[in-house]
């Protein structure tokens, strides 16, 4: 920053309307709760977090929303950064919710859609009135309209023509028994930033986010990897390629990309230069239709 | 790098989703999957041209209706500066989408069609752009390639314009003729017009000089939590975080703690990397104090000689954005910084007509899209400045306390 100038860089503002945003939910909201997946965009949220409140530690806990479809790097992560910080964690399993019968197995695997009755379960059992969400408004054309503080009833249901008008840095969490607000701190955040971000502060993130020599097969133009929960069809054949992530969600839906981009800098050079979206490029969920997003939104995903 | 928030205005076909759609285009801040999606869509309407305005609808019934219901955000980079559109449709709840928008711009382009002119809707524009005090306006003259690239089209609009911009205190007024769909002026000088002299328009938005335009004078710093972390290590930390709301807060300032009136000295100030020097905003911080004294979310701290008004008779202009009116009497809730308060609406004093900016003081209500100027009276003492001097501590927003819906915005035009 330069200071004899007065005007913040991107990335100060970024983090200082960021770490507003987690004071403001502290301050007002009664039990707030951090979505962490162990993927970059929550991984950054909660290093703004820590520093929101440093040097006392985070007064909320952190829940992940577990499909049972993992990858091992990113759940040993997540393990580890819980561990480090100290803080509690509360797993929302979608396996356990599948056994137990409050959600089905999807005919083609997905647990994309299920996961959202597990969530919406979770928050009512543990009584969250704010849950915090890396989600980003450059991803995605229905999460370009979305508010920082997002109302939600108490179905969990997001209503886009209907939401609070949202001025200055005025927020208003004010909710009714059983309402809850989705709170996305990064909203003006794009993927680049999250990268120059992480850069800076130096933050580890899974090593899949980094290229590495993967087994993959090719479905629908994306590379798959030949695991537990995505095994090549007929006529589709697995080789080696040299690979990273871009995003990280459901292990059975989640593509890489092609790079060689193994360190901070070659990823933040790749992005620069990719002429697809984090989504378009990587996630077989958004491609079902235009609405894909904005109906599981609705329905209460993040 | 730095970073610009502007927000966009125009009557609808003036050209504003070409405009954005040219901006994203042209800093490569569109993504082959999304070109391609909307490619397909119009293709399937029959459009005979890649429709880019079907970049910036995001919502089905948006996209089904062929209209943009709500504030869109986006984003774009060049190698000097990140953007943040703020994107408010102009067909539906248009005055609300609006100040919405302009409430976080650092900048505001009106658009207008060069073959029209200045239109009732773009003195509507305007004046709202001043009402939320955006420091820098730019009016685009779109579609010059209508009309010949004419010089004395763009002079005489030029003219009516800057005259009614006069009359609205607009600080900084910039004019660049435009064509959105053919890119002409948009990222460099447009050949087709030489006898304009100024910057294209992303010359513009590049290089306007933002760095003075929040409060440098006035130290404000609303208290948003306290922190204590009360444990072992750090077991008599106390200190307060908020972000900066103007004026610069050094270590050792003597400072004063309102509502209370104690004052102390800045002891240090907190980041979690380490202390800083100064801090101003909008910067995050950790204000820690010599004295220990009661502070608590809500407080402001300030200087003892340059402090906001104490006041719970607040005058202020406030845009409507209920379907139920204001009307005096009622109670509401209100934000204003970090302070929550209640309001009863003592008097509506006038109904601005924002296009004719006529006040009608017969007015009894303020309707859905209205402004007026409401005298509040709160429950608790506000700590505010005028809207025109911060427009962190002039503005607020009323919330109706059954609802819980955000109802109102309000910019402090006097607190006694
Ligand atoms: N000739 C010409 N047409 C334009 C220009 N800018 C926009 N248009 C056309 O004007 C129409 C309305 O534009 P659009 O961007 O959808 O307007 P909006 O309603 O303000 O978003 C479309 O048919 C555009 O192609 C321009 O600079 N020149």
């Amino acid at each position: 920053m330069t200071i004899h100038e007065y005007q913040l860089s991107q990335l100060d503002y970024l983090e200082a309307e960021a770490v507003h945003v987690f004071r403001e939910v502290a301050a007002e909201l009664e039990r707030p709760v951090l979505l962490f997946s162990g993927g970059k965009d929550s991984i950054v949220m909660l290093r703004l977090a820590e520093k929101a409140f440093w040097p006392a530690p985070m007064p909320f806990p952190v829940m992940h929303v577990d499909t049972g479809h993992n990858f091992p790097e990113v759940l040993e992560f997540r393990d580890r950064r819980v561990a480090e910080l100290g803080v509690n964690l509360v797993v929302a399993s979608v396996p356990e919710a599948i056994e137990r019968g409050l959600v089905a197995e999807e005919p083609n695997g997905s647990r994309n859609r299920i996961q959202t009755p597990v969530l919406l379960d979770a928050v009512e059992k543990h009584r969250f009135t704010a849950l915090f969400g890396g989600a980003r408004r450059d991803e995605e054309k229905a999460r370009a309209k979305e508010r920082v503080f997002s109302f939600r009833d108490e179905f969990g249901q997001w209503d886009p023509k209907n939401q609070r008008p949202e001025l200055w840095n005025l927020y208003n969490g004010r909710i009714h028994l059983g309402e809850s607000i989705r709170v996305f701190p990064l909203s003006n955040w794009t993927e680049l930033d999250v990268w120059h971000y992480i850069r800076r502060e130096e933050i580890a993130v899974p090593s899949i986010y980094y290229a590495h020599d993967r087994e993959v097969f090719e479905r629908d133009g994306m590379l798959f990897a030949n695991n537990e929960f995505c095994r090549p069809r007929e006529g589709e054949t697995t080789f080696v390629a040299k690979v990273r992530y871009r995003t990280v969600g459901d292990a059975s839906l989640t593509a890489a990309v092609k790079s060689d981009a193994d360190t901070v800098e070659k990823v933040i050079d790749e992005i620069a230069a990719t002429r697809l979206t984090e989504r378009g490029a990587t996630r077989g969920d958004d491609r079902v239709s235009e609405a894909a997003m904005e109906d599981r939104k609705k329905e209460g995903y993040f | 790098m730095d970073l610009l928030r502007f927000a966009t205005a125009g009557s609808v076909d003036d050209g504003k989703s070409t405009l954005i759609g040219r901006l994203l285009f042209d800093s490569k801040a569109i993504f082959t999957d999304q070109l391609e999606s909307v490619e397909r869509t119009s293709r399937q309407r029959g459009d005979e041209y890649t429709d880019l305005s079907l970049l910036t609808d995001g919502l089905r019934a948006e996209r089904e209706q062929g209209i943009t219901i709500d504030v869109a955000y986006r984003y774009f980079a060049t190698p000097r500066r990140k953007f943040i559109i703020a994107d408010t449709p102009g067909h539906i709840q248009y005055t609300r989408n609006m100040v919405t928008g302009a409430s976080t711009a650092d900048l505001a382009i009106v658009l207008v069609d060069a073959r029209k002119g200045m239109v009732e809707q773009s003195r509507r524009h305007a004046f709202l752009v001043s009402l939320l005090r955006v420091p820098h306006l730019v009016l685009a003259v779109n579609k010059m390639d209508l009309v010949g690239w004419s010089q004395e089209v763009f002079e005489s609009i030029e003219r009516e314009f800057s005259s009614f911009a006069t009359k609205l205190e607009v600080p900084d007024l910039t004019v660049v003729p435009i064509s959105a769909l053919h890119g002409d002026n948009i990222v460099s000088r447009s050949p087709n017009m030489p006898w304009y002299e100024g910057p294209s328009l992303l010359h513009h938005l590049e290089h306007v000089h933002i760095a003075s335009d929040r409060n440098l004078v006035d130290v404000r710093f609303p208290v948003q939590y306290v922190i204590r972390p009360q444990s072992l290590q750090h077991s008599d930390y106390r200190a307060y975080a908020g972000q900066v709301a103007g004026g610069v807060l050094k270590p050792g300032d003597e400072v004063m703690v309102l509502p209370s009136g104690f004052t102390t000295r800045i002891a240090a100030i907190d980041t979690a990397d380490g202390p800083v020097a100064e801090a101003f905003a909008p910067m995050s911080v950790t204000v820690r104090l010599e004295d220990e004294i009661d502070v608590s979310r809500g407080d402001l701290i300030c200087r003892p000689h340059n402090r906001p008004a104490v006041a719970q008779d607040i005058d202020a202009m406030v845009c409507w954005m209920a379907d139920t009116p204001l009307v005096p009497g009622q109670k509401l809730a209100v934000k204003h910084t970090t302070r929550s308060a209640r309001a009863l609406v003592k008097e509506l004093q006038y109904r601005l007509d924002v296009n004719s900016l006529h006040r009608d003081d017969t007015a009894t209500q303020l309707g859905l899209n209205d402004i007026g100027r409401v005298r509040l009276r709160t429950t608790v003492p506000l700590l505010a400045d005028e809207y025109r001097r911060n427009r962190q501590t002039g503005g607020f927003i009323l919330v109706d306390e059954s609802t819980n819906r955000t109802v109102g915005a309000g910019m402090i035009t006097s607190a006694g």
